[in-house]
């Protein structure tokens, strides 16, 4: 290998920015070291290199560097992510350095973080439901191991409470757990939230065997685009070196997509759709295929990202681009939330991709596709009726509408709703459907096959 | 060989300076792990290089290198029941060099150059050939039978044939000796040009259909072999879905599926599936006449927009053989995405939402390549292409959708509210449309039924009354409505959801051949003679009507009833008869 030399030729520096002339030596996307003169130093990451100049994002910031008080020494290697089994228990800072004061993890492997495309060829389809004890995602929306599932969530709606609930209750493993692993990754997020996931985690004892990853909203921005990568890149060690299987919550993406514009745009790039870079697609897909399981090997990722919708717009590029990714969505709803119903998910544009493969007789139970069907379509006439009762008055409708309404409302009362620690199986979701669905006639019935509808329609 | 320094570096863009030498479209090997990668520009003394695989790590000075031939596929025996990557580079091979994640550097021989194939020859010494003759054949699997052709752009007299027999992809089984007396090898496989459409004798008019079994499509929304389609929707409306469906199902000889930059697990899901599913026609496994090429969407951005070039050259090869093919493309948007990072990354001027002013060319270049077709060798063969457009927001203005509407004539529009109902395929029968259903009339009317046609638009305009009454009803209610609109709304009802409607995950109802289609339009039209001869003759209610169950009973034929049991028809009929007035 060639010696590699030390750069001081800083030109220019804008936001995270810097641009060093002559750094020919480098390599692209190699990590930096910068030396600043009073010793300090901070690490970067070449995004652009040619002859005349190299552009590198540093993760510290930018504040405090001159034109000629910093030099820069290529470490010739892209950021790599020191692993072993000790990574459990532990906590690190937004680009995988320790952050609990323990000291430095004694590394079994180097890893590049941003790891390597799964062959589809080695992937295994993902079959196997999870039960998370919440009635509206087992029922409606089933998470399936190895997928990813984000949740659309809002500002002051309760997403960090369902994630903190969905880790405690999943099964996601059939042995006693000593396999299941849980990742959290902190994007951009305050003191009070990340401290929220720890407590919570260390309440349910979960953190002895969980990664904590937190790059809050006052650290560097640069370090969030290297969070969500560092904690896959341990989860993919968990899992396909060590056999767990990992659960990954990353929060929030949107302040990691808002630090992509930031450091686009002061790279002056041409903008897309509200101000994102053109490839935030292929960013955010960098970063959720990181999901899955492969052949051969016994452990699985499975993703629960986190975003906040803003301004509760479904269509805003994050959660469009997202949902184009993901294996479905659990989208919660300001609406039922002030109605005062935990957890508020939105039922309609809730989707698991992976459910239909994942769920009936092998998985969950016989009744639980056509249930979930049925469900679906008669909570979609229930909105129609709403419009319709807007309009002319609840007193003006029909009986039958009536009855569709009263069920629309025990439907959010007695099955979205639930307690924030309650752990429902899936036998009692399906059970508390079957006593909603019976309030509506039977021939009305008609997603539900009508061997399954005579045995349980008129069952008690 | 001329060797250029690699002088910049942007994502998967690569400069080089003064290398006259390099063509645009130039294929080039790139760095020290020779990387694949494409010439796509230049500007002065610098040459532009896409690169088709990750460049992280890669450093000033390395060196660049071209092939001296554009990018190309190898078309030979072997192509069918495989999965590629964007650059017909087999997943599998990758995965028996690399594991389960996908290294760079990797070149593996797009064919198995080993494998033996059993060679029926056709041709004999001294005879004249051209362009596109068929001169032996190879039974790729029950299904296909790949015929070796001589390659476009050569022809002459034929000798050195070797005897019908086993031989591999390197074998050379004949000579073409043209007239300046330029011998050219024959072998089992060729290369194309992936930008470069393969040429034909002429173009057919369209005159038959792509029966998909899928009911919306084959009754309201028909598509012709050689046709072209597209699917936009929102994200969960269902596209990859629907794709999967024709991808089954269509009647096309051999299919192929282009995952461009969508999810990893679809195309594993489509390999698991497709092994273990019968063609209806055939009775073989579906995979022995799919081929996938996978880009998934975090694989290499460059390579997602090769992809679809590389798809739409081997449908053209299988054209030129006599077959009927039929691309899925899954999902343009991607397609378009890529070209606008390139096109970012080049600092080009921009034109709608960041796409490059060429977006429409490209889409249109792409879109033109499907066909009916006379081949060369006088054959007959066909290219359809059905696009999948993934637009943002679910905003059928966007630029990708708006562009693509331009250049397909079938369009298919995905609906988020049929969707959240749970009702797929969630196509949308007000926005979407078929300009091929006039030219196909005379195909249904000699196939079917010379009252298709007739029954056809009387469903349309059923369909369209309860368009424009609903406007009505989510106003006032249904309750106020004359009873001859609560009619219409009824039937209209049994229209969607016991005809549009279909159950992908029903045995009887995923595949739907035509004569039980037509079965089930003449059901509904029966129905809608008898009740509206009761409603406005003898003024007997609607809802007298529905407590006898006959709409119910209708709604159900797609599960009652099976494929192979039309008798059972009669049934419906004579309960349709069985309701007089005098009996309510």
């Amino acid at each position: 290998m060639s010696v590699k030399m030390q750069y001081t030729g800083i030109r220019d520096v804008s936001g995270s920015l810097v641009i060093i002339e002559g750094m020919d030596g480098a390599a692209y996307d190699e990590i930096i070291d910068i030396t600043m003169s009073d010793g300090t130093h901070r690490t970067g990451r070449v995004i652009e290199l040619n002859e005349e100049f190299a552009i590198v994002q540093v993760f510290d910031g930018t504040e405090g560097v001159s034109l000629d008080n910093a030099s820069a020494l290529p470490v010739g290697k892209p950021l790599t992510m020191p692993l072993s089994a000790e990574i459990l228990g532990r906590r690190f800072d937004g680009i995988g350095r320790p952050a609990d004061g323990l000291g430095a993890v004694y590394p079994e492997t180097f890893s590049d973080i941003n790891g390597k495309p799964i062959n589809p060829v080695s992937r295994e389809y993902p079959r196997s439901f999870i039960q998370t004890g919440i009635s509206s995602i087992d029922g409606l929306a089933t998470l399936i191991k190895g997928q990813k599932l984000p949740v659309f969530s809002g500002n002051g709606l309760p997403h960090d409470a369902l994630a903190v609930q969905i880790a405690a209750q999943s099964n996601i493993t059939e042995k006693d757990g000593s396999n299941f692993a849980i990742v959290f990754a902190a994007m951009g997020v305050t003191h009070d939230v990340a401290n929220y996931f720890i407590t919570s985690l260390t309440e349910t004892g979960a953190i002895g065997h969980s990664v904590v990853f937190v790059n809050t909203s006052s650290d560097p921005v640069a370090e969030r685009i290297l969070t969500p990568r560092c904690a896959l890149t341990a989860a993919e060690y968990l899992a396909f070196e060590r056999n767990m299987h990992v659960l990954v919550i990353l929060t929030d993406m949107t302040a990691y997509a808002e630090a992509l514009r930031e450091i686009s745009s002061s790279k002056q790039e041409i903008p897309s759709r509200k101000g994102y870079p053109g490839y935030l697609y292929s960013d955010l897909a960098s970063i959720y295929e990181r999901a899955g399981m492969i052949k051969g090997c016994e452990g699985s990722i499975t993703q629960i990202p986190i975003l906040t919708m803003p301004n509760d717009d479904i269509t805003h590029p994050i959660p469009d681009l997202t949902g184009y990714i993901t294996e479905g969505q659990i989208v919660l709803s300001r609406e039922l939330f002030q109605k005062g119903i935990y957890p508020p998910v939105s039922v309609l544009p809730s989707l698991s991709r992976l459910m239909k493969d994942g769920i009936g007789e092998k998985y969950t139970r016989a009744d639980h596709p056509d249930v979930s069907n049925q469900l679906f379509s008669s909570y979609a006439a229930v909105q129609d009726i709403k419009s319709l009762a807007s309009v002319i008055g609840e007193d003006e409708l029909t009986e039958a509408d009536k009855r569709l309404l009263e069920f629309g409302e025990r439907f959010e009362r007695e099955f979205i709703n639930q307690g924030r620690d309650e752990d429902r199986g899936i036998g009692q979701t399906l059970d508390i459907a079957w006593e909603l669905l019976r309030m509506l006639p039977k021939d009305k019935l008609d997603r539900i096959s009508p061997e399954l509808l005579d045995k349980m329609y008129d069952a008690e | 060989m001329n060797e250029a320094k690699i002088y910049g570096i942007n994502g998967p863009v690569v400069t080089v300076k003064n290398a006259p030498w390099f063509k645009v479209r130039e294929t080039v090997c790139v760095g020290r792990e020779q990387l694949i990668g494409e010439v796509i520009a230049i500007h002065g003394d610098s040459t532009v290089i896409q690169v088709y695989e990750e460049t992280s790590g890669l450093t000033l000075g390395e060196p660049v290198v071209g092939a001296g031939e554009p990018m190309s596929v190898t078309l030979g025996p072997g192509l069918i029941g495989n999965i590629f990557d964007g650059i017909e580079r087999p997943l599998k091979s990758i995965e028996e060099q690399s594991g389960a994640f996908i290294s760079r550097g990797l070149r593996p021989d797009a064919l198995d150059m080993e494998k033996v194939w059993e060679v029926k020859i056709l041709a004999e010494n001294g005879s004249r050939v051209s362009a596109g003759d068929i001169i032996a054949e190879v039974a790729e699997n029950p299904l296909i039978t790949q015929k070796i052709m001589i390659p476009p752009n050569v022809s002459g007299v034929l000798s050195d044939v070797v005897k019908s027999g086993g031989y591999t992809c390197r074998d050379v089984i004949a000579h073409v000796t043209d007239e300046n007396g330029t011998v050219t090898d024959i072998t089992l496989t060729q290369k194309w040009a992936i930008r470069t459409p393969r040429p034909y004798a002429e173009r057919e008019a369209i005159s038959r259909p792509l029966i998909t079994g899928q009911r919306i499509i084959d009754i309201l929304f028909p598509l012709a072999k050689g046709g072209t389609a597209a699917i936009p929707g929102g994200f969960g409306t269902g596209k990859t879905m629907t794709q999967h469906q024709l991808a089954k199902w269509s009647d096309a000889d051999i299919i192929i599926y282009i995952g461009c930059g969508e999810r990893g697990n679809e195309m594993t899901q489509v390999l698991e599936d497709f092994i273990g599913l019968v063609d209806p026609k055939s009775g073989q496994p579906l995979m022995n006449r799919t081929l996938l090429i996978a880009n998934t969407s975090n694989m290499p951005v460059a390579a997602r927009e090769a992809s679809i070039y590389t798809g739409v050259t081997i449908a053209e090869y299988f054209r030129d053989m006599g077959y009927h093919v039929a691309i899925m493309a899954d999902s343009t948007s991607r397609w378009a995405e890529a070209l606008r990072e390139i096109s970012g990354r080049l600092e080009e001027m921009p034109a709608e939402e960041g796409f490059p002013a060429y977006l429409p060319s490209r889409l249109s270049e792409f879109y033109e390549r499907a066909g009916y077709v006379k081949n060369l060798n006088g054959t007959e063969g066909s290219v359809s292409i059905i696009g999948a457009v993934s637009p943002q927001g679910g905003d059928f203005s966007e630029p990708v959708t708006q562009n693509t509407k331009r250049f397909i004539r079938c369009f298919w529009g995905l609906d988020k509210s049929l969707a959240y109902a749970r009702h797929y395929p969630a196509i949308n029968w007000i926005t979407s449309y078929s300009e091929y259903a006039e030219e196909l009339g005379d195909w249904y009317r000699e196939n079917i039924d010379k009252d298709f046609e007739s029954l056809r638009g009387k469903i349309i305009k059923i369909l369209s009354e309860e368009n424009s009454l609903m406007d009505i009803v989510k106003l006032i209610g249904s309750d106020i409505l004359p009873e001859e609109q609560k009619l219409t709304l009824e039937i209209a009802r049994v229209i969607r959801v016991g005809l549009l409607q279909q159950n992908a995950y029903n045995a009887n109802d995923t595949y739907v051949p035509m004569k039980k289609q037509f079965e089930m339009l003449k059901v509904i039209a029966r129905l809608e003679e008898k009740c509206r001869a009761l409603v406005t003759g003898e003024s007997i209610p609607v809802s007298e009507i529905a407590k006898t169950g006959v709409f119910d009973k209708v709604v159900r034929i797609k599960y009652d009833i099976e494929n192979d049991k039309p008798e059972k028809f009669k049934e419906i009929y004579d309960l349709i008869d069985s309701i007089e007035g005098a009996s309510l």
